[in-house]
């Protein structure tokens, strides 16, 4: 029999503290779709997607049913699409069109992988294939794109970097009717993973088996709570906690990606211990550094604040699970998190401190609302920021802004759902835009000759 | 194979009887239950063996939950896999 508590804290982690599986993710190879013409391409990667992940809604379903824990999003993350269309870059579009219709026919939310990784070197299908990125966003509902333009292996590619401010911008214009709303669906990366589950960021890399499964957990709820029964204790202790809470959380994650694995006919990729917000009350990343002592989540004691939770969310889930991957920490996107969301409007949390703590946790400025009229190579020099403290840190970054048309500071943006919303923050008014038309590649740093 | 169903909400007359024949009928043995009231609060947990479940799992864990609207209590029937995954090491 077992412990009466320890199943009673279960229960009450699933069902006061908003414990779930964030998204169980299925990375699908469209290398073996590619074709003589973008049309059969477009085809083949239809009915690829469409038979492979036709029963992720049903099992996922089923297995929320039989474990009682809420599997919240169901996605299909497949191969940089500018791979498969790299010989007739003009059918991209069509190609993600067919993956748009395919997460209809899935049933799923979210799809990833309109990517392109040009870290080093962008050759002329790829350019061809970026530039094809906001209208894409614009046309499709469900399809999730993202850009590598930097490691800490191959420097910055600045022209990619310069490139991908316009993308953003023209998203955001191209989707001005919803606030740019294109903009939440694009990210910017440095040290991309392969094997991410979450979006948008999502896509299968070309090292991936053909089939994968990969689950996402969460859990910011379940964290603050545990951390709310000991106020007194020091922060050895606080530490001890989270790495214990996230052992159990990522062990419910472990069960669940290889039972999902076995049903969906895949390979078990690996759980992404992350601690990921929604904008519901109770399951907020910022609460838990309220919690830690911080009376407002920018205040000095941040970054040590979050260093110590995104640390300690590892090593707790490290041994819980025996393939962790993905971005695994804490996210801090902050239209998403209610704690976030009102840090900015007191305007006590601004885009600085925010790339502070991009420093130390996982990813970067993400879903961050800025003015519509920022320009184009204000917010390259936003990602490239980014990119170089994932480039130096041996870590992923990523830029998710939204330049909101026709908005300014002191106006805000609401995009629903779990997407929540954000007042507009301000951005440096100075202008690097002589930086960022230099072009050129910033060189890899010493640290990556291990050679 | 086995699951836990929990049974919590405000103490009434009858809760076991009503949940265990209600397990009865659809193949489940109950094989251990331990309850625990704490003011008015009740909380029970039982191991069941599920082996001749005559319905899918996922089926038995939502009727489980419409009894429980029904009786004014929740109850929840989860794969024990959860819990050592979760509890045990």
């Amino acid at each position: 029999m077992f412990n009466k508590f320890d199943v009673l804290e279960t229960i009450d982690m699933i069902e006061r503290e908003h414990l779930d599986i964030r998204t169980i993710t299925m990375g699908i190879s469209l290398l073996p779709c590619v074709r003589g013409s973008g049309e059969e391409t477009a085809q083949a990667v239809y009915d690829t997607v469409c038979a492979k992940a036709k029963n992720i809604v049903r099992v996922a379903e089923q297995l929320s049913g039989e474990y009682g824990i809420p599997i919240v999003n169901k996605r299909v993350s497949v191969t940089p699409v500018s791979l498969i269309c790299a010989a007739f870059p003009q059918a991209a579009p069509a190609v993600g069109r067919a993956l748009d219709y395919a997460a209809h026919e899935l049933g799923i939310d979210f799809l990833g992988g309109y990517s392109a990784l040009v870290h080093k070197g962008m050759a002329d299908y790829e350019e061809a294939f970026i530039r094809s990125i906001p209208e894409l966003l614009a046309t499709t509902e469900r399809v999730c794109s993202s850009v590598n333009i930097g490691s800490s292996k191959s420097g910055i590619n600045m022209d990619a970097v310069r490139l991908m401010g316009e993308v953003v911008k023209e998203t955001a214009e191209r989707t001005k009717e919803q606030d740019g709303l294109g903009c939440a669906k694009l990210v910017v990366f440095a040290n991309a993973v392969e094997d991410n589950p979450f979006m948008a960021g999502a896509f299968h890399g070309v090292g991936e088996s053909g089939t994968v499964i990969n689950v996402g957990v969460s859990g910011p709820g379940v964290v603050k709570h545990a951390l709310e029964n000991i106020p007194d204790a020091n922060l050895n202790d606080a530490a001890e906690t989270i790495k214990r809470t996230a052992f159990k959380i990522t062990r419910a994650g472990q069960l669940i990606a290889k039972e999902a694995a076995k049903r969906l006919n895949a390979e078990f990729g690996i759980v992404d211990l992350s601690l990921a917000p929604t904008p519901v009350m109770g399951d907020s990343v910022a609460h838990i550094l309220e919690e830690l002592g911080l009376e407002c989540v920018g205040g000095h004691g941040t970054t040590a604040a979050l260093a110590m939770l995104n640390d300690a969310v590892k090593k707790g889930g490290v041994m819980a699970s025996s393939h962790v991957g993905g971005l695994s920490g804490a996210f801090i996107p902050v239209s998403e998190d209610i704690g976030m969301i009102e840090a900015a409007q007191k305007g006590l949390l601004h885009i600085d401190k925010l790339e502070a703590m991009t420093a130390v946790c996982s990813v970067g400025l993400d879903m961050i609302a800025i003015p519509g009229k920022t320009p184009a190579t204000t917010i390259s020099a936003i990602i490239a920021d980014e990119a170089a403290i994932g480039m130096i840190n041996n870590k992923t970054t990523a830029v998710r802004v939204i330049p909101v048309p026709g908005k300014d500071v002191g106006d805000s943006v609401e995009f629903g759902g779990l997407l929540g919303r954000a007042p507009i923050m301000p951005v440096n008014p100075t202008d690097s835009s002589r930086f960022i038309l230099r072009g050129g590649r910033i060189p890899a740093p010493i640290h990556s000759n291990k050679n | 194979m086995r699951a836990v169903v929990t049974v919590t909400g405000k103490d009434k007359k009858g809760i076991i009887a009503k949940v265990s024949s209600f397990l009865a009928e659809r193949g489940v043995n109950v094989e251990d239950i331990s309850q625990t009231i704490l003011q008015d609060y009740f909380a029970m947990i039982m191991l069941v063996d599920i082996a001749d479940l005559n319905v899918e799992l996922s089926e038995l864990a939502k009727e489980c939950d419409d009894l429980g609207r029904e009786i004014g209590m929740s109850i929840r029937v989860q794969h024990e896999a959860i819990f050592n995954a979760m509890h045990n090491i």
